[in-house]
């Protein structure tokens, strides 16, 4: 295989070469444990510390408001968990939406089974929440409200600040999976009334394994994971410092580089869609024509079906992913992509291709030339084309 | 997770295409669940004298489909009917456990091929 084209960005990125360049030092110089009182663990510590600050500065909030994580999924599982029971005296109920990703959805309903109430807001064509339903969902018992950013599959983008305004005019916490959205959409915390925040490192050229939670001063929420009192006793467990550094560096970089970033990829992206539009029939756009994150493009290519076509990809060294069921070991596709209304068929047949940095206007060229070949191959093979064709 | 073999039937797909005026046509699967599986008969004497396929699927939907049109091809109608999910299987050298049901589809698409032959000549 020669051409290898990287289209999975929200799956993961690459560490950008300056993000592993201050990190690497942790592994061998900087290796003390930040609770310890020597040297070695005041230096560790002082490094927590100033990725803790970029942190805050690229969501506007405050270092103290900053507490690290295993990544998205802890963020996640500890909101829904920790604001639940800390306020179960106030009440039951949690509002989130039908296209959260699995780390929210899973736990709202392990939630449900032990009493929790849980309002899974629908979206439309778009993916987009309807701030009336949000509104109409609100009781007196609703204790948490956690809707994500920017959706994971089709990069719609949520009206987050209008939101936030919402809850916080009712008292009600308002929880944001932001995972896909930093690095891409500019935030701030404070002006936006978001309350906590889950991100990710790896989403935006850090490291895996790393992650933060925003929580707003004053927020009551109770521990996930308890043993030592790390993280101002919040979050027990020894600081994945390296990680923590590299998570530091690329929020930095990632937001200080947001615009010119986003002028890239939307002109990428344009490229991308117009292409596959006027080339390929029978061929649709999922997600929002334009709140939607800018490497983001997902197509449904209908009678055919998503593993073959990303087998096929592959094969042509594209790297891309699929909502068909084949691809996440079920036999229903992406719940995102029947919230949107689409029918099981034409979900099966979609392809996320998610655009980044190291992406350029060749590569675009090249899966332009590519994947209308593979589409007509696969639909050739197809025994709902030929229905189509005989129709026709 | 695909067998060399796997994606060898996927990527060069034997016996695709259609029939006209089949003396059998079945189709299994729905696309729901996003495999359908179309296979087309040309019987001779109970002879398979040829045969082809459409399969809307994953890689495994389309290489067991395509294992299993050279698995008949050339034999009696009575020992097509004696094609199992298992030798389809075991022909692609193994399938992951999610694609199992692939391989039934296979099966389950020659055998109503093999009915509807019957059906239209009275053979039952």
């Amino acid at each position: 295989m020669n051409k290898r084209i990287y289209l999975d960005h929200s799956a993961t990125t690459r560490v950008k070469p300056e993000v592993l360049e201050e990190m690497l030092p942790v592994f061998t110089d900087y290796y003390g444990n930040p609770s310890s009182i020597h040297s070695f663990g005041r230096e560790a510590k002082k490094l927590v510390d100033q990725a803790r600050t970029r942190v805050a500065k690229a969501l506007g909030a405050l270092p103290e408001e900053i507490f690290f994580t295993a990544g998205g999924s802890e963020s996640d599982n500890w909101v829904l968990r920790g604001v639940s029971y800390a306020n179960k005296n106030r009440g039951n109920h949690i509002i989130t939406t039908a296209i959260e990703h699995h780390a929210v959805l899973h736990t709202c309903e392990q939630l449900e089974k032990e009493g929790f109430e849980v309002t899974y807001l629908p979206v439309d064509n778009y993916g987009m929440i309807c701030l009336e339903d949000l509104k109409a969902a609100i009781t007196d018992k609703t204790i948490l409200i956690s809707i994500m950013y920017a959706n994971n599959e089709i990069g719609t983008i949520q009206p987050i600040e209008e939101i936030g305004k919402i809850a916080r005019e009712r008292n009600i916490y308002f929880h944001t999976d932001a995972v896909q959205a930093v690095g891409n959409v500019k935030i701030d915390v404070k002006a936006q009334n978001i309350d906590m925040l889950s991100l990710s490192a790896h989403k935006f050229y850090g490291p895996k394994g790393v992650g933060a939670l925003y929580i707003r001063k004053g927020t009551r929420i109770v521990n996930l994971i308890t043993g030592g009192g790390q993280e101002r006793g919040k979050r027990a467990g020894t600081e994945n410092v390296p990680g923590i550094v590299g998570l530091g560096k690329a929020i930095e970089l990632a937001t200080e580089d947001i615009d010119s970033y986003n002028e890239k990829l939307l002109k990428l992206r344009t490229k991308l869609i117009n292409g596959v539009m006027e080339r390929i029939p029978y061929t649709r756009l999922n997600g929002h024509p334009e709140k939607r994150l800018p490497g983001n493009a997902n197509f449904s290519f209908e009678f055919i079906e998503g593993e073959s076509l990303l087998l096929n990809l592959d094969m042509k060294g594209i790297a891309a992913s699929s909502g068909s069921a084949c691809t996440s070991g079920s036999l229903d596709p992406s719940h995102v992509l029947l919230a949107i209304g689409l029918p099981h068929e034409i979900a099966h047949g979609s392809l996320r291709l998610t655009l980044g940095d190291e992406n350029t206007e060749e590569d675009i060229d090249y899966v332009l030339e590519v994947l209308p070949e593979i589409v007509q191959r696969l639909r050739d093979m197809s025994p709902l084309y030929e229905k189509v064709k005989g129709g026709k | 997770m695909y067998s060399e073999k796997v994606m060898d039937h996927f990527t060069s797909p034997r016996n695709v295409g259609e029939i006209e005026n089949a003396d059998g046509i079945g189709e299994v699967g729905n696309a729901k669940c996003g495999d359908i599986m179309k296979i087309y008969l040309k019987i001779e004497d109970d002879i398979i004298k040829d045969v082809k396929f459409k399969t809307f699927g994953c890689g495994a939907a389309v290489a067991t489909s395509s294992i299993a049109t050279e698995m008949i091809k050339g034999k009696t109608v009575e020992e097509a009917l004696k094609l199992t999910n298992k030798a389809v299987v075991e022909a692609l050298d193994g399938l992951p456990p999610q694609k199992i049901h692939c391989s039934v589809l296979a099966e389950e698409a020659v055998k109503a091929a093999i009915e509807d032959y019957k059906k239209k000549h009275n053979k039952q």
